[in-house]
């Protein structure tokens, strides 16, 4: 088979990867309710006509309207209103949009980190690699979630209060990547290891390519397998983490509320017969991070080859 | 494990269950938070009062009926217009066994007067004070004071003896982050002495057993344990972990009353709720227009008539609030309907004066709210920016704890913010002299006109009833005019407790323990 001859999208369904996709339900289900999620949330403006964020276009006498299909409920708000007036599901989008851009940028931030350091403790090896391994077990036994409030703690400490609300969501990238790194420089690492001693590596070794582009250039595509896979798990936790410290409340500032704010937000209203300002915010951020989930379990089963 | 081993000790675990259960009267008392420092003359705050009052006792009080009566005086006389002799009860003792004697009357008058304090505006008309003999205390006012029980009421007394041996002859400086002994520890003559002050977590009041009154309560022990989240605090009370809330929020009276083992009483608080506006600043710290609109009576105006003050107590105060005009309320001397009545709710006549004053457009500005203090206090903030938005006014607002909040007010940080006022005198001159004279020490909105002074002069020392209140209206009307502060309203508290407490509710907020009972 001559592959130069194939377009990009005959390569992707020729290849192993496509044939298990649609071999499996769960990932088919789970991929299209992301890219359902995706889209609503980057191109809110388009799906919905109200902005949370503008306080003087929201009305107080809107304020726990309930779901469109409960008695009191109102076609406009489809899943009613919170205790300001804001549409639930205009906030809930919003609120997703905040939790993606800081779940990505997270994964990218402790995916660069760490797999520079494990790619590299992985290929010199020696002192450099047992000092950078010993700071991912130290690290590793402290909770992700602690090491975040940290991060957060100190940043709250370091910046000025002016500063922080516009930093915030920065100081949270940062907290949630710092946290995660370990995982991806201890598995990057391993594969490495496995790939120094391979022919190719000693062939570009011998006719005296550089370390640099060797690690990054041989090395690396052939490890991303694994590192995809834990990103992708990843990623849900990192949601998962972002939700759980704006719900502590140390996260994005209550004015550009993310889903952790909305159900911090709501949980006042808990006892008070508002379920659904509590409610659709955290089944959102369940559906979310499942199927976020369900997606990395088929690429980690796809993409082991131990389980071909 | 031997059967019978398992059976004993499920037998001592069942006696000591029990006995617990019979002999100890345990209140657990919780609010969103805590007092600020026990030191009695250091913080002039509503939630800090109310622990105080437990412990320590004035000259004279107000009991469950609000009237003034007597406490650690048995008597007092007036012999002329500026000298007032207080005669004791010799039978009082401090709760370390120590007797109480005018020696500490005068010590803790003093100690009130001092710099530091923050209850010395409640007796600046207070000139000398000294002891007669071990019982009778002589007080001198640089005027005739007509207000001067109401105002000792609040007065606590302490040990000179322990004031001196843990080196808090002074109070507390509050305002400057100081930590004392007393700021922590409590000694005093009341019916409960602290045992244990874990600062925002958990405060433990025993039954003083050397109190000198008749004890009518049946409570060994009172625990506050404050917690912040509303939603938190239901949950504990319903759960039963806790036995009061004396802040119950509003929008779960009625899951809290479907309740069969709890019940929920509301009454008009005497608390107002406002906003201030810096208008002295010549620069907005978080403005973006280089001056300060402020300064403007038709912006402050604008920002009065954008709120919707019936929306916020619809939907924000779940019908539990009184919209205001004034900042006093039914009950204080000098409140009328007539002033009590608000300017209407118009947007566009409040973009006209907007823009009229010179700012069509707008202009940004910081609002500082506590987060713990008030009945939904974040939430009437957050709904008044959405408001203001609506006429341009682009409000970024801060909210924070309150001792956060209170400290840097005082600090001068604020442009504009929000504030509670009660008023435990009863009297419209604790509200001028805390908030309208020029220079007072809650004055952040530095208001300033030299007929208000005049008239909060009248008020302290003017005997003849008329002309008092001819000069308690004068000066209403022109901040009124003025708009000064920006009116919200009077509260509305509910205490929430299960049925088998019985904490007597009064409209200060303030709980009043030795009256109380669990059955």
């Amino acid at each position: 088979m001559d592959s130069k001859n194939l377009t990009l999208f005959n390569r992707i369904k020729d290849s192993d990867i496509y044939f298990s996709f649609i071999k499996s339900p769960t990932a088919i289900v789970s991929t299209v309710i992301l890219i359902i999620i995706f889209f609503c949330s980057f191109f809110v403006e388009f799906v919905t006509p109200y902005n949370p964020f503008d306080p003087s276009s929201l009305s107080l006498m809107d304020a726990f309207t309930p779901p469109s299909w409960t008695e009191d409920g109102l076609a406009k708000f489809i899943l009613g209103t919170d205790g300001q007036g804001r549409d639930m599901l205009a906030t809930i989008l919003y609120g997703s949009r905040i939790s993606l851009i800081v779940g990505f940028s997270a994964v990218i931030f402790a995916l660069v980190l760490g797999v520079s350091l494990g790619l590299t403790a992985g290929y010199f090896g020696g002192k450099y690699e047992m000092i950078i391994m010993r700071f991912t077990d130290v690290q590793l036994t402290v909770p992700s979630i602690l090491m975040a409030l940290l991060v957060d703690g100190i940043a709250r400490g370091i910046i000025s209060r002016e500063l922080h609300d516009e930093m915030a969501i920065y100081v949270l990238i940062f907290a949630i990547g710092i946290s995660e790194w370990p995982q991806f420089a201890r598995v990057s690492r391993a594969a490495t290891l496995v790939e120094k001693n391979k022919d190719y590596v000693s062939a570009s070794t011998i006719i005296g390519v550089s370390n640099l582009i060797i690690m990054f250039k041989h090395i690396l595509p052939n490890i991303m397998r694994p590192v995809l896979v834990i990103g992708t798990i990843g990623l849900a936790l990192a949601i998962i983490a972002e939700a759980t410290l704006s719900f502590l409340g140390v996260g994005v500032p209550p004015t550009t509320p993310s889903l952790g704010t909305l159900i911090r937000l709501g949980n006042d209203f808990l006892f008070s017969g508002e379920w659904w300002i509590t409610f659709f915010p955290a089944i959102f951020l369940v559906i979310l991070a499942f199927s976020i989930n369900l997606l990395g379990d088929w690429m980690r089963d796809t993409l082991n080859p131990k389980l071909n | 494990m031997k059967p019978k081993n398992l059976l004993k000790i499920l037998l001592a675990f069942l006696f000591v269950f029990a006995s617990t259960q019979s002999f100890a009267k345990t209140i657990k008392w919780s609010m969103q938070g805590d007092s600020l420092t026990l030191d009695p003359h250091a913080q002039n705050e509503g939630p800090t009062t109310q622990v105080s009052r437990q412990i320590y006792e004035a000259l004279v009080t107000r009991g469950l009926d609000m009237s003034i009566g007597p406490q650690l005086a048995t008597k007092w006389k007036a012999v002329d217009p500026n000298t007032w002799y207080f005669y004791l009860r010799e039978d009082v003792k401090f709760s370390n066994g120590q007797k109480m004697t005018s020696e500490d009357v005068v010590f803790s008058i003093l100690r009130a007067k001092q710099p530091t304090s923050d209850f010395k505006e409640y007796i600046s008309t207070i000139s000398g004070v000294k002891a007669i003999d071990d019982y009778t205390v002589q007080i001198k006012t640089s005027k005739p004071n007509p207000i001067l029980l109401n105002q000792l009421s609040n007065i606590f007394i302490m040990s000179k003896q322990w004031s001196t041996d843990n080196f808090v002859i002074a109070p507390q400086n509050w305002d400057a982050g100081q930590e004392t002994f007393s700021a922590t520890n409590a000694m005093g003559t009341g019916p409960f002495k602290i045992t244990l002050r874990e600062p925002n977590t958990k405060t433990v009041f025993k039954k003083n057993g050397k109190w000198w009154g008749d004890v009518e309560h049946n409570i060994t022990e009172i625990q506050l344990l404050p917690i912040k989240n509303a939603a938190t605090r239901v949950a504990a009370l319903l759960s039963g972990e806790i036995d009061i809330v004396t802040d119950a929020p509003v929008q779960d009276l009625a899951r809290i009353t479907s309740s069969a083992g709890h019940k929920v009483e509301s009454t008009p608080q005497m608390r107002t709720i406002f906003l201030g506006m810096d208008q002295a600043a010549d620069k907005l710290r978080s403005g973006n227009t280089g001056d300060n609109p402020f300064k403007k009576k038709e912006v402050r105006q604008a920002l009065y008539q954008a709120i919707d003050i019936e929306a916020i107590k619809k939907k924000v105060m779940r019908g539990l609030s009184e919209p205001a005009g004034i900042i006093t309320f039914p009950g204080v001397t000098g409140y009328t309907k007539a002033l009590d009545k608000r300017l209407p709710y118009d947007v566009d006549a409040a973009k006209k004066l907007l823009a009229d004053a010179g700012y069509p457009n707008g202009f940004d500005v910081e609002l500082r709210c506590p987060n713990d203090r008030y009945v939904n206090d974040e939430a009437i903030c957050t709904a008044v920016v959405g408001m203001l938005g609506k006429i341009g006014v682009n409000v970024n607002l801060f909210a924070q704890t309150k001792s956060k909040h209170f400290k840097e007010l005082k600090d001068d940080q604020g442009d504009f913010y929000m504030l509670g006022w009660g008023v435990p005198t009863l009297d419209s001159h604790y509200v001028f002299h805390y908030l309208y004279e020029s220079g007072a020490s809650w004055n952040k909105v530095n208001f300033s006109d030299a007929d208000v002074d005049a008239a909060i002069r009248v008020m302290e020392g003017e005997v003849d009833l008329d002309k008092r209140n001819a000069a308690i209206a004068k000066a209403w009307k022109i901040v009124r005019d003025n708009i000064a502060y920006l009116p919200l309203h009077h509260q509305v508290i509910s205490w929430a407790s299960k049925t088998n407490v019985n904490v007597p509710i009064r409209p200060n907020n303030e709980p009043l323990f030795r009256f109380s009972s669990v059955n």
